[in-house]
């Protein structure tokens, strides 16, 4: 057949003369490959005492911001659970009271605010959706738990710790 | 004078099987860590510093593994199996010397534990007897897959036997000896080695060391991809451990084997240069020798991890159409040259 790439190569099946088929040359640069490799650095990470780095844009654990003055920023549009293709965000919208001003940013706030860690693919895309920068996916990866329903991730677990702001 | 004497033997027995099973126990967590190093890991490290406690840790799981008879195998054969492979493993290194002779006080203490003048046939017969373990467990097994294995294993010891045995003749020429002492002794310093003198003999004599050991590239009776462990498919528990040590035993055996037959043994360069008495070169001789001795089963585990596994025709056609024409052709030779040596030097 002609060759369109003309990038064929034909291989000659030629026998092996009595050097090859002594073997004892190959076996003797394999030996070589292999003890060059026996002092070759390692690749491992010995884990629990050495950990292995995240990348710059690693997309981890989910957090839900506050903002400047403490308050949580997230106004549950809704956006995030529409933009999410693994359907694992749910949450369930309340309105802020008087008196809640130091608690939430906006008029509306998430009361409910869950994400199913199993369903989750970290594609990033909720973090992308949010008009509030409320959801950021800047956390370390999802710790290992013993019951599906471990996995489905709260309020609790999400939101980040509040910090004195004076 | 007898009671001494015994004494000695006890001692000297006692502490060659600790040795020989110390090094088997140990080869088995080297075997892995090399592993690791020719695939840029690093091997077992968790038990202890370097992992150094893992041997204990896998004798201990072997020991509380569920202990499996088949309902058809048969059951005395069944057990006598792994017994028979491990006994004729450890009996083997009763010839070999260990070393020169240690003085204390008046008496003079040979590090061997027996001096029989036909020590290589005792090797060859007890390894003979080896192929014996693996052929009854496979067979009591009743498994196709370990008798299977069994089969391969008794055609492949048999086949490789004869180019061990006729390699060895060519040896035997040159030293005019069967007595293991001797012909060690005879290799003194580092220009007597038998390695100058019969080096086709040494590489035909390793290649079928391997094969006798069902090592890689000869391990066709346990092959995992074809025979999904081969004769010991059906062993679980310490029976199973007992064939694997089995086989790290006979590793170190023929280790010290080659380097006893073609590396000079206990003896190493500059010997009687040094000025030293009896009893510190007898001391590092034995060092030497267990250096000799590592730097073989290092050896076998290098190929190990390089080659990969023969088929069984091109296994048979190796043994058969290649070695032991070879060796034959290296008895002939040998046979010439000393008798040209004879008649002209």
């Amino acid at each position: 057949m002609q060759s369109l790439s003309n990038r064929k190569k034909v291989l000659e099946q030629k026998p092996m003369n009595f050097w090859e088929r002594m073997y004892l040359p190959a076996i003797g640069r394999g030996l070589a490959i292999t003890i060059r490799h026996f002092f070759k650095p390692k690749v491992t990470y010995k884990y629990p005492e050495e950990q292995r780095p995240y990348s710059k844009n690693f997309r981890g654990m989910h957090s839900l911001k506050r903002d400047e003055e403490g308050r949580e920023r997230c106004t549950a549009c809704g956006l995030c659970a529409l933009s999410c293709p693994a359907e694992a965000i749910t949450m369930i919208s309340a309105e802020r009271q008087k008196g809640e001003e130091n608690l939430y940013r906006e008029e509306k706030y998430a009361a409910v605010y869950e994400i199913n860690m199993l369903r989750c693919i970290f594609c990033g895309l909720c973090e992308e959706a949010c008009p509030k920068e409320a959801i950021f996916l800047d956390g370390s990866h999802v710790p290992p738990e013993q019951l599906r329903k471990d996995f489905i991730y709260g309020k609790d677990k999400l939101v980040e710790p509040r910090f004195d702001y004076k | 004078m007898e009671s001494a004497l015994l004494l000695e033997k006890t001692i000297l027995v006692v502490a060659v099987f600790a040795i020989t099973l110390f090094i088997a126990m140990y080869s088995t967590l080297v075997e892995r860590k090399v592993a690791g190093f020719m695939q840029a890991r690093f091997g077992p490290d968790r038990a202890g510093p370097f992992g150094i406690l893992q041997p204990l840790c896998d004798g201990g799981k072997f020991f509380f593994k569920e202990e499996i008879i088949p309902a058809g195998a048969h059951k005395f054969l069944f057990i006598a199996g792994p017994a028979v492979a491990m006994f004729t493993a450890c009996i083997t290194s009763a010839v070999i010397p260990w070393g020169q002779e240690l003085v204390i006080g008046d008496r003079v203490v040979s590090l061997q534990v027996t001096d029989i003048n036909v020590g290589v046939l005792y090797i060859f017969g007890v390894v003979a007897l080896g192929v014996y373990g693996i052929m009854i467990g496979g067979w009591a097994s009743n498994n196709k897959y370990s008798l299977m294995g069994a089969v391969r294993a008794a055609s492949q010891s048999i086949s490789y036997e004869i180019g061990l045995g006729l390699s060895l003749i060519a040896l035997l020429m040159v030293t005019g000896t069967l007595s293991l002492k001797e012909i060690v002794a005879q290799q003194e310093g580092f220009v007597n080695w038998n390695i100058w003198v019969q080096p086709l003999g040494f590489l035909i004599f390793m290649v079928c060391a391997f094969a006798e050991c069902n090592r890689v590239p000869f391990d066709l009776p346990e092959c995992e991809t074809e025979l999904i462990g081969g004769y010991n498919v059906e062993y679980s528990s310490m029976k199973l451990a007992f064939y694997m040590f089995a086989e790290y035993i006979n590793m170190f055996v023929s280790s010290a084997l080659m380097a006893a037959l073609y590396f000079g043994g206990y003896n190493f360069p500059f010997m009687n240069e040094l000025g030293l008495s009896q009893n510190w070169i007898t001391i590092l001789g034995v060092i030497a020798f267990f250096i000799k001795i590592l730097a073989f089963i290092f050896f076998f585990m290098w190929i190990r991890w390089t080659l990969p596994r023969f088929r069984y025709d091109q296994l048979m056609r190796l043994g058969w159409k290649i070695l032991i024409p070879l060796a034959v052709a290296n008895i002939v030779l040998t046979g010439i040259v000393t008798i040209i040596k004879d008649t002209y030097f």
